[in-house]
């Protein structure tokens, strides 16, 4: 399969659905363009026999007649690793889970499987999708195909860089911070964080329980819409899934009327001139195809990350508390006792990240500093909350970078957690709020005359608005190409 | 009563003790997956993602196990929360799946309610909250520990006493009472050889007046016997090293485990060694709201409970009070009397036949029995209690009906007609057995001419000899009387 023909799923679907390709056919030359692509790091686990065993079903089933065939027929989808697919391998990117097989498939892949897609293979990721470059995964950082010596962002990294390699037209990633739509920046392909709800998590391996939601990568707004109406809905499993019906594409023709709201907070100090121009160049794009633009006020955005990594640790330091070494994954016998085993499990298993943020959420949580970190934290996610509410009165959804610089350098940041963590500081208020939100490409930024880096423009809509924010992105995406920029094949890419 | 008198010194102490009693309630599956909650299964047979803390798994909650948290509360007269909260108890061991237990900290779903005992003090509940079960860890098969989690994921409620009980004795009405409520409302069986019941105590002692003194917490106590035990023993322990006088002995703030083969407590876990257990909302939850009109239905729904049917057997039926509380401490008995008496005015015999030969033959088939197993029917010994009553059995053919109905399941009616019980009645028939009887008594009769009633017996005795036990015995009475004094 050429590379370009995987960037359109819905074109990939139709084609295989009329018989001018096969399932099979399909499945193989992702297979192939995976292994082409193995520099990139961007897959952990490739178990081709199940692939290609799953290809022949669909082309059998396709043969009998006997079922309409789903929206995403045939497509090879990439999964993050910490999403569960029955006896498939799940490292969520640790060594600690190594050759774990989930017993069950997660609600979102079942429903992918459903509508005839081909898992294709896990994605990295840094570990427990702790991290904002992917350098934070214990099988090595995955690489920006815009540039191998820069990282893809993170933490659905390899997710990202499968689509914006063209080796898969879907993916799907998981957002807790921005984990979808930094990386989905950095790469130059779109990346979409349902409200808080609307997509299942059961069979997401759980980082930040209450900020956490499995969302799509991929080439264009239409086909994060036709992947999105397959994963959303409510799901029993799931109690904090939504009682909605699935997400749906909205009609809309343009832009004319919507109100979009600037909030000056993200056009502060730290941005990168580059990404400034380029968000600015699409805030004038959106307002001459008929969008009144309206400053808001987000007041509290100063205090998101520090909010953040109070709230996301609390919840990983016990959601991470069942890799004790009891039931899965690796164990090390330490000094033979109970407790020996877990620490000893634990100390080997996890990363330096994984352990600090434990660490830290251990502490948050702690009698004596319980009210003063986490009360306190939970007490400015609701003013968080509250900017928004009152922000939405005056506009339809709001525009501002998704990240506020270009893909940062391979090592760049890993030796200052602090700066690692100012990555996600424009993506971690729409988790903190519940909020839709997606990114789009919108332009490059040029690092040296070889070296393009991709910018993401990022759009935040009020809660359960997720069919109004992909709509008018989707009014965009037809009236610009920047989301048909690719990266440079490789081989042609001079060094920085 | 509230005192405990020092054996070496002679002071008297006050013992101050509260209950943590954990039920298992009766629902078909667990707290949060579909699980069957079910005892004695195969290890792990009844276990999934959720129960055996897979990555990604989530819980969804039991709707019945909180209409039967909410039963046993309101049963109790607690106060219930419009809405209540999950958090999570965070700690690891290797029973515990997830890392955590989904428990209820700050926002159980109930507050107050509570028990009165017999002698009218009323113990009272600081709250009740619902939470899952951990798993059970095996330490005495080899060098290995196994884990069984069949049980991880049953749900829990948790009913916490405030320090009000001043006795061992109080303590085990409180909690014969506290079973006695949870079984009437169908939350839970409270076997606590199934472990579906479990107590904790905690417990201290001080001089009348005084503030609180360090309090110790008992584990380890699978029946109520010894829980009776441990506290007794434990009392006497808090005395004696308070009276020693050396600092070094006084009792500190730690878990001690109670030994049931020598009746003693031991320490287990020092305070120093306490897990501070981060609790924090359990995200993956939404807030437990109770609708008040679904509040109002299981309040409808209640039982008569065991303490106003105790009144009522006394008042109602005249019953004495053993009776009445032997018959309503289970709600199966009791429901079973009220069915059985329905229309009869033979409720004292009834009570007999049920507390008597019922209660035994279902003990016989084991501590886990059921009166249902044995296949009476209430309407069914009422019929056998009425044949006796009309004089068609006589008590002894009665026990022997009722042993015939157990095995056969066949109606009293049917058994006696079978069995050939049914007493003789005829007046031919009953005359000439007692002629035959008669026959060479004269002395027996001149006795009876001389109102010397002793003879009567034995020549009774004969006629049911004659009569393989048929002859109605009032009836022969008479006819010998009347034979004797008359023409004789």
């Amino acid at each position: 399969m050429k590379r370009e023909s995987a960037r359109d799923a819905g074109a990939l679907a139709a084609s295989v659905i009329a018989g001018e390709r096969s399932a099979l056919d399909v499945a193989r030359s992702t297979l192939d363009s995976i292994e082409e692509a193995s520099e990139l790091n961007a897959f952990l686990s490739v178990e081709a026999d199940a692939v290609l065993e799953r290809a022949r079903e669909l082309d059998a089933s396709l043969a009998a007649g006997t079922e309409t065939p789903g929206a995403l027929f045939g497509v090879p989808v990439a999964l993050k690793a910490n999403l569960c697919l029955k006896g498939r391998e799940l490292t969520c990117g640790s060594q600690l889970l190594r050759g774990y097989r989930p017993p069950y498939t997660a609600t979102v892949v079942q429903r992918l499987l459903d509508a005839g897609a081909i898992p294709i293979a896990t994605t990295n990721m840094d570990e427990f999708a702790m991290g904002s470059s992917g350098e934070n995964s214990s099988f090595g950082p995955t690489l920006n195909p815009w540039c191998t010596e820069y990282t893809p962002g993170g933490s659905s990294s390899g997710s990202a860089v499968a689509v914006s390699a063209g080796i898969t037209p879907l993916a799907l990633g998981s957002d807790t911070g921005g984990s979808v739509r930094q990386p989905a920046a950095l790469c130059g392909v779109s990346g979409f964080k349902p409200t808080y709800g609307r997509v299942s998590r059961y069979g997401l391996v759980a980082f930040g329980s209450s900020l956490d939601q499995v969302s799509p990568f991929a080439n264009n707004v239409r086909d994060l819409e036709l992947i999105s109406s397959v994963i959303s809905g409510r799901d029993r499993m799931d109690s904090t899934s939504l009682d909605r019906a699935p997400i749906r594409s909205a009609a809309r023709e343009d832009l004319k009327g919507l109100r979009v709201g600037i909030p000056a907070e993200a056009f502060g100090d730290g941005l990168d001139d580059g990404v400034r121009a380029c968000v600015e160049a699409a805030l004038e794009q959106v307002r001459s195809m008929g969008a009144e633009s309206v400053p808001v006020s987000l007041p509290h955005s100063e205090h998101a990350v520090a909010t953040y990594y109070v709230v996301a640790t609390a919840e990983a330091s016990s959601n991470l508390a069942r890799f004790d070494g009891v039931r899965f994954g690796q164990r090390e016998d330490g000094d033979g006792s109970l407790a020996g085993m877990m620490a000893a499990t634990r100390e080997a298993g996890f990363g330096d990240e994984v352990k600090r943020r434990i660490l830290l959420g251990t502490h948050v949580l702690s009698s004596g500093y319980y009210e003063a970190w986490y009360g306190r934290a939970q007490r400015v996610r609701t003013l968080i909350r509250n900017d928004y509410e009152r922000a939405f009165e005056s506009c339809d959804l709001i525009l501002c970078p998704t990240s506020p610089t270009p893909a940062f350098r391979l090592g760049e940041r890993t030796a200052d957690p602090v700066a690692m963590y100012l990555s996600d500081i424009l993506t971690v208020p729409a988790n903190l709020a519940g909020l839709p939100a997606l990114s789009t490409p919108c332009g490059t930024v040029e690092i040296s005359d070889s070296v393009q880096l991709p910018v993401g423009l990022q759009w935040i809509g009020p809660a359960l608005a997720d069919e109004e924010l992909l709509a008018a992105a989707r009014c965009f995406q037809a009236e610009t190409d920047f989301h048909l920029a690719t990266p440079p094949t490789r081989g042609e890419q001079a060094p920085a | 009563m509230s005192e405990v008198l020092s054996k070496t010194s002679g002071v008297a102490w006050t013992p101050v003790i509260g209950l943590e009693v954990h039920c298992q309630l009766a629902t078909k599956s667990k707290l949060f997956c579909g699980c069957a909650n079910e005892f004695g299964a195969a290890p792990n047979t009844h276990v999934c993602p959720v129960c055996s803390g897979q990555p990604g798994a989530l819980p969804v909650m039991n709707a019945r196990a909180l209409e039967l948290a909410l039963s046993a509360a309101l049963a109790l007269d607690c106060d219930i929360a419009p809405w209540s909260k999950f958090d999570r108890k965070n700690y690891f061991y290797c029973d515990l799946p997830k890392g955590y237990q989904i428990s209820q900290f700050d926002k159980p779903y109930c507050t107050g309610g509570g028990v009165e005992l017999a002698s009218g003090k009323r113990i009272h509940l600081t709250r009740i909250h619902l939470e899952d079960d951990a798993g059970k860890a095996i330490h005495d098969r080899g060098p290995h520990t196994f884990v069984d989690l069949n049980r991880a994921g049953i749900p829990l409620i948790e009913s916490v006493t405030e320090p009000e009980l001043a006795s061992a004795d109080e303590a085990f009405e409180y909690l014969t009472l506290l079973k006695e409520v949870f079984q009437y409302v169908g939350a839970s069986d409270c076997d606590m050889e199934k472990g579906s019941l479990r107590c904790d105590v905690n417990i201290s002692v001080r001089l009348p007046g005084e503030e609180l003194r360090t309090k110790v917490e008992l584990k380890n106590l699978n029946s109520f016997r010894n829980v009776k035990a441990a506290i007794d023993f434990e009392i006497q322990r808090q005395i004696e090293a308070w009276e020693s006088g050396d600092e070094s002995k006084y009792p500190v703030q730690e878990t001690r485990l109670f030994d049931p083969n020598r009746g003693v407590t031991r320490t287990m876990r020092a305070k120093e060694d306490a897990h501070d257990y981060r609790y924090f909302p359990d995200p993956d939850l939404p807030v437990l709201r109770v609708d008040p009109a679904e509040l109002e239905e299981l309040r409808r729904a209640l039982p008569e409970l065991p303490a106003a049917r105790r009144a009522r057997y006394v008042a109602e039926f005249g019953l004495s009070e053993y009776d009445a509380d032997v018959l309503a401490a289970e709600r199966e008995v009791s429901d079973f009397f009220e069915r059985a008496v329905v229309g009869t005015d033979q409720v004292k015999e009834t009570a007999n036949w049920i507390t008597n030969e019922l209660s035994a033959a279902r003990n016989e088939r084991g501590p886990d029995a059921s009166l249902a197993e044995l296949g009476v029917t209430p309407e069914g010994l009422a019929e056998m209690v009425a044949l006796v009553a009309a004089g068609t059995l006589s008590k002894a053919a009665g026990r022997k009906v009722l042993a015939a109905m157990i095995e056969t399941n066949k109606s009293a009616k049917v058994l006696v007609a079978e069995l050939g019980l049914e007493q003789v009645q005829d007046t031919g028939q009953l005359e000439a057995w007692c002629r035959e009887a008669l026959v060479g008594q004269e002395q027996a009769i001149a006795d009876l001419k001389d109102g010397k009633q002793k003879a009567i017996g034995a020549l009774i005795g004969q006629v049911m000899k004659a009569s393989g036990g048929k002859a109605d015995p009032s009836k022969t009475r008479e006819i010998l009387m009347k034979l004797a004094l008359g023409d004789g």
